[in-house]
């Protein structure tokens, strides 16, 4: 098992001058630690078939994989089904307020540069009361991994429409239909430039880790978003994507460096669009009206322009999501805030070598001063 | 050619002129003279909010007010003794402050028809000087035509007229400097370094300061020189002349050298808080992060996870902000963690009166928050003090972690006086304590012990909780907004259990009592009947306002809280030492409610919000009115002119 924060982890970055997510954070000595002792004491309180017990399962198992100290290992959350996270796992963490984990974690990420941060949130947490705050967090690329769960309903607050609810949906505060019009998160994190944007699927486990291996390993905000089942209030919403005879069809998976084609038997792909500027699908092949293989996208989620992979997003209209791509969209080398902050802190404490307190009494005497005897 | 010299003991003087006239700079340089002088001073800022209000209009003029004297002085003056007006503006907006008898020196270049128009005035002022119609009629007025002489002065420099008569301020600077007898060197290092980028600039303005001195040397138009000895009766020290916002920026720095805490201060651009965010960003050589935040919440909350993360997080910002951070604030109580919220007050409610200030947001720190959510209050009282207060807020949060509300305003953020230094060792040690330990002892099923740790053990004697900061093997541990169990720290829901942490969190903050010191009463006579509280920045006019009661002969005694949450423990049995208690507040009696309600005293409230600061001739009134009544005289029967001192 390859530890992400070793030298040999380090070497699977795309971008070999970027210091890993993980670097600065001290690594576990010792025998490997397990999912058991990331676990902590607390009787997880989700209701039955909820889609957080896999997430919560997997990032469990996951972080021992992370080889980093369990007590340099932070979670925030906010409010909502899913901010309750945090209470599960035997680290450091914080549930906060509705909406406010990314400034939180911003705080943490900025003051220590040995602590891997994690915020864990969902599509009304982080996409409605607290947008503001994941778009500046996403901006300023702060080395954090936000997981956005998202349900696309208000299950907290007992089943409301939410910013990802389909327009039309009708719920007990949209007895009519929502007239709302649904957020498409990636699209979202992308027009913020996110440096790091995937999506990834509660039930599909090795795709789930696959992701948060390569989130955990990249330097700046990653942005994961987890389509997530609510059994009680928006059951089956992910049917779609899930569904054995439809999944195949529907679900369009990224793999940089691979063209990207789907369906059944892969009859399908992906190409450029030239009368939009966007993506389409086409079918595979040499009949009339096909399009051979040879001649489909390449995904190149290194792409220093996000223009393909905006594209890509805008597949998945909300709502019908028989057209889903998932896997990480996009994944580029940009400085981050918290490096930089730090090293102005730095250079700036390296550049003084005298006592702090002697500084202290010529900085607060300044330069004009008179004595009174 | 030798002028007269008179002796003074204090005087008043106010730059005026348009926002865009550099008065702010002016007031404060001839205020740093002063200080360098050795006089005791107080200033007195006031700006518009508009950066660049309609030129030559009432709204768009700023002043500057300096109070300097040979001896302690407490306020900024209530009618300035001289006042320079740059333009027709100036001197109308300005007029109804001075008292009869006022020195006005006017830039008579400003005084076109165009500008008397926009300041109203139907006629020019100046041309009926002697008349019967004279509306300056009371003043001594000086008009000079400071902008020609400025532009004639600085020709040599080849600036555009534009250019050359923006350095005016420095040559009217220069002119009250050398009334005033001010020594100039400072002035021409600072304007040497402020413009060393643009020679031509620069050397305009060092030369219209000079021309200014000249031109009152020389002149027959100033025929006397005033002399303002330096101040006696100061303590011995090494003084400087320090704003407010600048105290507070240096007394957080401070904080953060005396707790070996790195400061991290979240923020978010507000009037007047802004130049505290803008000092520590300077500071980086002190460990100092700065985060310029997307919005207030972020701002404190930023500082809330760098305090859970170790370091002494700070928020800055004003009665606006403190409303949007309201919640985050409360998480900071509930989660127990070191927090200083500094709320630099202004006018209000909602956006208000921006650059003015006024002492209203006592009721929004106190009680500004969903459920039962104690917090610990201090307040400076001078600009200086500002120092002291921040440390003092950065003892409370870190002793108890628990978040500590300052209430500065704007009057002391941009007033400035002279300040003692104090000396390193008198500082205090904030002793940050990390718990590096396990605290509590589990039995397994087996019978077998081991070490847990348990987030909201408590302290016995303060009742804090042990902060472990991420990075401590063996203490993880989560905290969050949701009831905590005492002790263990888990989520709980049981009834019993949220009555005791309520209460908990309450007796946590009066606990803080047991460490302040007694209460300092200044009762000279100690035959006072009448007792004069009040809290922040209006403890100089208070003070000023009591000295002129005693001077006229009356007893009255002064006290001033530094603490307003939890108030000292003797407070109760001072209020009832006395027969009358007075409370001057600039807001409609949030402190005189919190005394009435907590010690059932009838506090009387003397509340004036007008965005200023309070005048101490009106303050004395209300004091000997309140004398009066305890003596069993009727209102206005007392007499307030001062007794020849024997």
């Amino acid at each position: 098992m390859t530890t992400l924060s070793s030298p040999a982890g380090s070497s699977e970055l795309p971008f070999p001058g970027l210091r890993a997510g993980t670097e600065g954070v001290p690594a576990h000595e010792g025998d490997a630690q397990t999912a058991k002792e990331f676990s902590s004491d607390q009787e997880v309180r989700w209701c039955p078939g909820c889609g957080d017990y896999a997430v919560l399962k997997a990032v469990q198992s996951f972080l021992p994989q992370l080889g980093l100290r369990r007590e340099n290992i932070v979670f925030v959350s906010g409010i909502g089904c899913s901010s309750r996270f945090p209470y599960y796992l035997d680290t450091y963490g914080m549930h906060s307020i509705h909406g406010r984990a990314p400034s939180i974690a911003t705080g943490i990420a900025t003051a220590r540069e040995d602590l891997s941060v994690w915020v864990v949130t969902g599509d009304g947490d982080a996409l409605s009361i607290g947008g503001n705050h994941l778009i500046h967090a996403l901006r300023r690329n702060i080395n954090m991994t936000i997981l956005l769960f998202n349900n696309r309903i208000y299950g907290l607050t007992k089943g409301q429409y939410s910013p990802t609810s389909e327009a039309g949906k009708i719920t007990k505060s949209t007895p009519m239909g929502s007239v709302d019009h649904p957020f498409n998160p990636v699209s979202l994190a992308l027009g913020a430039e996110a440096s790091f944007v995937a999506r990834t699927i509660d039930s599909d486990r090795k795709h789930l880790t696959h992701v948060l291996s390569a989130a955990a390993a990249h330097r700046g905000t990653s942005l994961v978003e987890i389509y997530q089942n609510c059994p009680i209030f928006n059951d089956g919403a992910f049917d779609a994507i899930k569904g054995n005879d439809t999944k195949g069809d529907a679900l369009i998976p990224l793999e940089h460096g691979q063209p990207i084609t789907f369906g059944s038997s892969q009859a399908k792909g992906l190409v450029r669009d030239t009368a939009t500027g966007g993506v389409k699908v086409v079918e595979v092949g040499t009949e009339p009206g096909q399009v051979t293989e040879d001649q489909l996208l390449v995904h190149d989620a290194h792409q220093a322009d996000p223009t393909t992979a905006f594209a890509i997003s805008r597949l998945t209209e909300m709502g019908y999501l028989d057209q889903t791509p998932i896997g990480i969209f996009r994944q580029v080398e940009r400085p981050t805030y918290d490096d930089q902050t730090r090293a102005q802190v730095h250079s700036a404490t390296q550049a003084v070598d005298d006592d702090p307190t002697d500084r202290l009494a010529s900085l607060i005497a300044g330069n004009d001063t008179w004595t009174v005897v | 050619m030798s002028k007269q010299v008179k002796q003074l003991d204090r005087v008043i003087i106010r730059f005026a002129g348009d926002s865009g006239d550099g008065m702010q700079l002016t007031g404060d340089r001839f205020t740093q003279e002063s200080a360098v002088f050795g006089n005791d001073l107080v200033t007195l800022p006031n700006f518009p909010a508009e950066i660049r209000a309609p030129q030559g209009t009432l709204p768009g003029v700023s002043s500057f007010q300096v109070h300097f004297a040979d001896h302690d002085i407490l306020t900024a003056g209530d009618a300035p003794d001289v006042l320079v007006a740059m333009n027709p503006a100036a001197l109308k907006a300005n007029l109804p402050d001075l008292p009869v008898g006022a020195t006005i020196i006017v830039d008579t270049a400003d005084f076109t028809k165009r500008n008397l128009d926009k300041a109203g005035y139907t006629s020019n002022p100046l041309d009926k000087l002697g008349e019967v119609d004279d509306v300056l009629g009371g003043f001594q007025v000086q008009p000079v035509d400071l902008t020609g002489i400025t532009v004639e002065a600085v020709k040599e420099f080849g600036l555009t007229r534009k250019d050359a008569s923006r350095a005016k301020n420095m040559f009217a600077l220069g002119l009250l400097s050398w009334m005033y007898g001010r020594p100039t060197e400072g002035t021409i290092a600072f304007l040497g370094k402020r413009f060393a980028k643009v020679p031509d600039i620069r050397d305009a303005n060092i030369t219209a300061f000079k021309a200014g001195w000249n031109y009152g040397e020389t002149t027959e138009t100033f025929a006397v020189q005033y002399e303002i000895k330096p101040a006696t009766g100061m303590p011995a020290g090494t003084y400087r002349n320090i704003t407010g916002n600048l105290a507070l920026s240096y007394g957080l720095v401070a904080a953060g050298v005396r707790s070996g805490l790195p400061v991290f201060l979240g923020s978010y651009p507000i009037t007047p808080a802004s130049d505290i965010l803008h000092e520590l960003s300077k500071h980086k050589a002190f460990g100092v992060t700065t985060f310029q935040a997307e919005d207030e919440i972020a701002g404190v909350g930023a500082a809330i996870g760098a305090s859970f993360a170790g370091h002494l997080g700070v928020t800055t910002t004003s009665g606006p902000g403190i409303a949007l951070k309201s919640e985050a604030i409360g998480l900071a109580i509930m989660t127990e963690l070191p927090l200083l919220v500094i709320d630099v007050q202004r006018g209000g409610p909602s956006t208000g009166l921006p650059t003015k200030t006024e002492q209203a947001d006592l009721m929004q720190a106190m009680f500004g928050r969903n459920g039962e959510a104690p917090l610990p209050i201090v307040a400076p009282q001078s600009p200086g003090d500002c120092f002291d207060a921040a440390l003092e807020a950065a003892r409370i949060a870190v002793t108890y972690r628990t978040p500590v509300m300052l209430l500065s305003d704007g009057y002391l953020a941009n007033g400035s006086e002279p300040w003692r230094i104090p000396e390193q060792d008198d500082l205090p040690t904030i002793d940050p304590a990390f718990a590096t330990e396990t605290n509590h002892e589990v039995t397994a099923k087996d019978g077998t012990t081991s070490g847990d740790f348990w987030p909201y053990l408590r302290d016995e004697e303060t009742l804090a909780r042990p902060w472990a900061v991420p990075g401590t093997p063996g203490l993880e541990h989560r905290i969050g907004g949701l009831e905590k169990g005492e002790g263990h720290g888990n989520i709980s829901y049981d009834p019993a259990n949220h009555d005791l942490m309520v209460r908990t969190r309450q007796a946590k903050v009066d606990r803080i009592a047991e460490s302040l010191p007694p209460l300092q009463v200044d009762d000279p006579s100690g035959k006072a009947k009448v007792l004069v509280i009040g809290w922040g920045s209006t403890y100089g006019p208070i003070g000023a306002g009591c000295r002129r009661v005693r001077k006229a002969g009356h007893d009255v005694a002064q006290v001033h809280l530094r603490h307003l949450n939890p108030f000292p423990k003797d407070l109760g049995e001072i209020l009832a030492r006395y027969d009358k208690v007075l409370v001057p507040e600039m807001n409609l009696g949030q402190l005189s409610n919190l005394l009435r309600a907590k010690y059932l005293v009838d506090a009387r409230g003397y509340n004036v919000v007008r965005g200023l600061p309070l005048k101490a001739a009106e303050l004395a009134e209300a004091i000997g009115g309140l004398v009066a009544e305890a003596e069993g005289l009727a209102p206005g029967e007392l007499d307030l002119t001062p007794t020849p001192s024997s």
